[in-house]
């Protein structure tokens, strides 16, 4: 049994009083101590879809219209409230793609760290200190005894990023959900932040759904991608699967946009125009616009999702590098 | 923290200064002469010259000026024209009702104003909400004198539990129950302020709770009302406490109305009654008084900003 297992999840957004489809129709398993990167361009529902499982969509414009999310065999959307801020930051944590503004301004990063981890267990305030020191020990804060009684105004976008990390590891989550977490970082404390994660998956056993724009920070720590396009996932496989093979054409625009790193940050720009916006609608296949491959039954028909191979699912009329 | 205090106390005498000099000059472009008002129509000019001269009202402005800086430097604030009395005594006869007026008030606008506040930010749109919203908007534009006539009919006339006008001082017979001449004065003039007050603190917070830090809080798993207070109330009360600050110094205008409708000894009443009888002296020490006052309401509310702000930094 997969540690997270979501299926058909479909996520709208009320807007007056209609009801836009933002997340149609996506299905995920994370096993244990497997990372799933998710990626798609901005705008593609890759961060609604991380606070679904979170249970972090309450009170926002965004209605779970149907589906399922199981952890550990729970359906997490069946939880009253209470049920489910037990799992939220114990069994469970996040990390998003704003560092800079994701820590409480007024409150020393210390004790931030230390709520999360009195939230959940039971030990007095001294210890929950020691473990907030050890926790940002753990991801290589230096000088950790004098920094645990900064501001968060104090710190930089990387070492705020660390201590969103230690905050999320404070409880030792079965799953992180890392919401683009080096996006707003320099390259190399990209590097730095992403190898920190991949050491501490294999020192703490857990499971990681990395969601990331950039299909080059995927490939190098994710063991399973799936691609999403505008609310619904176009092609998913093991990351092996999908380099040697990959299928649909947004897939290869999108590696056709990997930052090449020898000239600095240069994007070729693979794919022309932009997502849809929601409220644009786009009859058959919302790809097909901006899809070189695209011809008439792209442009009537929605492609249903198909296995080119077992465990290499597409949604796509016209699967590259497969047979034709 | 010190040291910032003692130096933003030092800026303030320039400052201090200039509104010295307006308040004089201000006071002393009023159209009337003081001597001949307070002497009446039946004086006959030697006399108001008489008096002018005694008043040293003859001498050149900027040299009334000097003298006056020079008294009240001492802690002279100079002799009531009307009471024959030291001035800073006079003004010290109405502080006590003041005082106590303006203690009880923000007592109601933070008993009524935060809880309420908070309530209609977390149940924003409910129609919990809607009501205290409605209240507030109707409470902050009802005028202070309609409002105290209001409670004076229901409680005072009509159910008789508070007296309606006059306050006789604690030292005097009743002691403390001697308060309850002050519960509908002070209900007037908080209920504009409080119903402010809970706009402020409901709007804040719901800027604040569309903060990404808020965010982090949820996801930790904690209550929304730990949520709420520590992570949301905690940052709306930086942008609130300035407000805090200038209620309390607003106060001070709306005291006069409301001393006038409650016949209140305190001294909103003695300004606007040393106004007319063109009593300049105490004119000018209630002013220089409340200029002084607001200035240290701008430095308290500096220093609780930086103390709720960890990011402002004290140079
Ligand atoms: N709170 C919101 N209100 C309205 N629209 C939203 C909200 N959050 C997200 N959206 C819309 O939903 C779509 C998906 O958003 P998101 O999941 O954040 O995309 P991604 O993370 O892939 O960039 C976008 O079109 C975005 O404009
Ligand atoms: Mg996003």
């Amino acid at each position: 049994m997969a540690l997270l297992d979501i299926r058909d999840l479909d996520l709208r957004i009320a807007r007056g009083r209609e009801l836009l489809p933002v997340v149609q129709g996506v299905s995920l398993a994370v096993e244990e101590n497997e990372t799933l990167g998710i990626v798609g361009e901005s705008g593609c529902g890759k961060s609604l879809t991380a606070l679904a499982i979170m249970g972090l969509l309450e009170g926002s414009v965004v209605r779970i219209a149907g589906g399922s999310v199981h952890f550990r065999g729970r359906d997490l959307l069946a939880l009253s409230p209470d049920e489910r801020r037990r799992v939220m930051g114990d069994q469970m944590a996040m990390i998003f793609q704003e560092p800079m503004t994701s820590l409480n301004p007024v409150y020393r990063v210390g004790d931030q760290i230390r709520e999360a981890i009195l939230q959940h267990r039971r030990m007095s305030r001294k210890q929950a200190r020691d473990r907030a020191l050890d926790l940002l020990e753990l991801v290589r804060i230096p000088d950790p005894l004098r920094r645990i009684d900064s501001f968060p105004h104090q710190m930089s976008g990387g070492q705020r990023q660390r201590v969103m990390i230690a905050m999320a590891l404070a409880c030792d989550p079965k799953l992180l959900i890392a919401d683009e977490p080096t996006t707003a970082l320099d390259v190399t404390v990209q590097k730095e932040v992403l190898e920190l994660m991949r050491s501490l998956q294999a020192r703490n056993g857990m499971s990681i759904v990395l969601i990331s724009h950039d299909l080059g920070v995927v490939s190098e720590i994710c063991d399973k991608v799936a691609v999403m396009y505008r609310g619904k996932i176009v092609e998913q496989a093991s990351t092996s699967t999908l380099f040697s093979n990959m299928s649909h054409p947004y897939t290869l625009g999108l590696l056709g946009s990997i930052p090449s790193t020898d000239h600095d940050v240069e994007w070729l720009d693979a794919i022309p125009g932009r997502v849809p916006t929601l409220d644009e609608a786009v009859p058959g296949c919302a790809f097909h616009p901006r899809c070189f491959a695209a011809n008439e039954s792209c442009r009537s028909a929605d492609p249903s999702a198909s296995a080119v191979s077992p465990a290499h699912i597409v949604r796509c009329h016209f699967p590259q590098g497969s047979s034709s | 923290m010190l040291n910032y205090a003692l130096n933003r106390v030092l800026t303030l005498v320039p400052t201090l200064l200039a509104a010295s000099f307006l308040v004089f000059m201000f006071i002393h472009l009023i159209p009337g002469d003081p001597a001949s008002i307070l002497l009446g129509d039946t004086a006959t000019p030697e006399e108001v010259a008489e008096l002018s001269r005694e008043l040293g009202l003859d001498e050149p402005l900027w040299t009334q000026y000097v003298l006056w800086l020079g008294n009240v430097l001492q802690g002279d604030l100079g002799t009531s024209v009307f009471f024959r009395e030291p001035v800073l005594s006079v003004i010290a006869d109405g502080a006590e009702t003041s005082v106590l007026l303006a203690t009880m008030t923000m007592f109601w606008i933070v008993v009524f104003g935060v809880p309420i506040g908070i309530i209609s930010a977390i149940r924003h749109g409910s129609w919990v909400d809607q009501a205290t919203s409605g209240g507030a908007m109707l409470f902050a534009s009802v005028p202070t004198f309609w409002l105290g006539l209001y409670l004076i009919l229901i409680f005072s006339v009509g159910l008789g539990w508070f007296p309606s006008s006059g306050f006789p001082s604690l030292a005097d017979e009743g002691g403390a129950s001697n308060l309850r001449y002050l519960v509908l004065p002070s209900l007037t003039l908080a209920a504009p302020n409080a119903a402010l007050i809970i706009r402020l603190i409901r709007a804040s917070m719901l800027d604040v709770s569309r903060e990404d830090h808020v965010r982090t809080a949820r996801a930790k798993g904690l209550h929304p009302v730990r949520v709420a207070i520590r992570h949301v109330f905690r940052n709306a009360l930086i942008a609130v406490s300035a407000a805090f600050g200038f209620t309390f110094a607003a106060l001070v205008s709306e005291a006069v109305v409301t001393e006038t409708v409650f016949s209140l000894p305190g001294i909103g009443r003695l300004v606007v009654q040393s106004i007319l009888r063109r009593d300049y002296p105490v004119i000018q020490g209630v002013i220089l008084i409340i200029v002084v006052f607001y200035m240290a309401i701008n430095l308290l509310v500096d220093l609780a900003y930086a103390s709720l702000d960890p990011r402002v930094s004290l140079k």
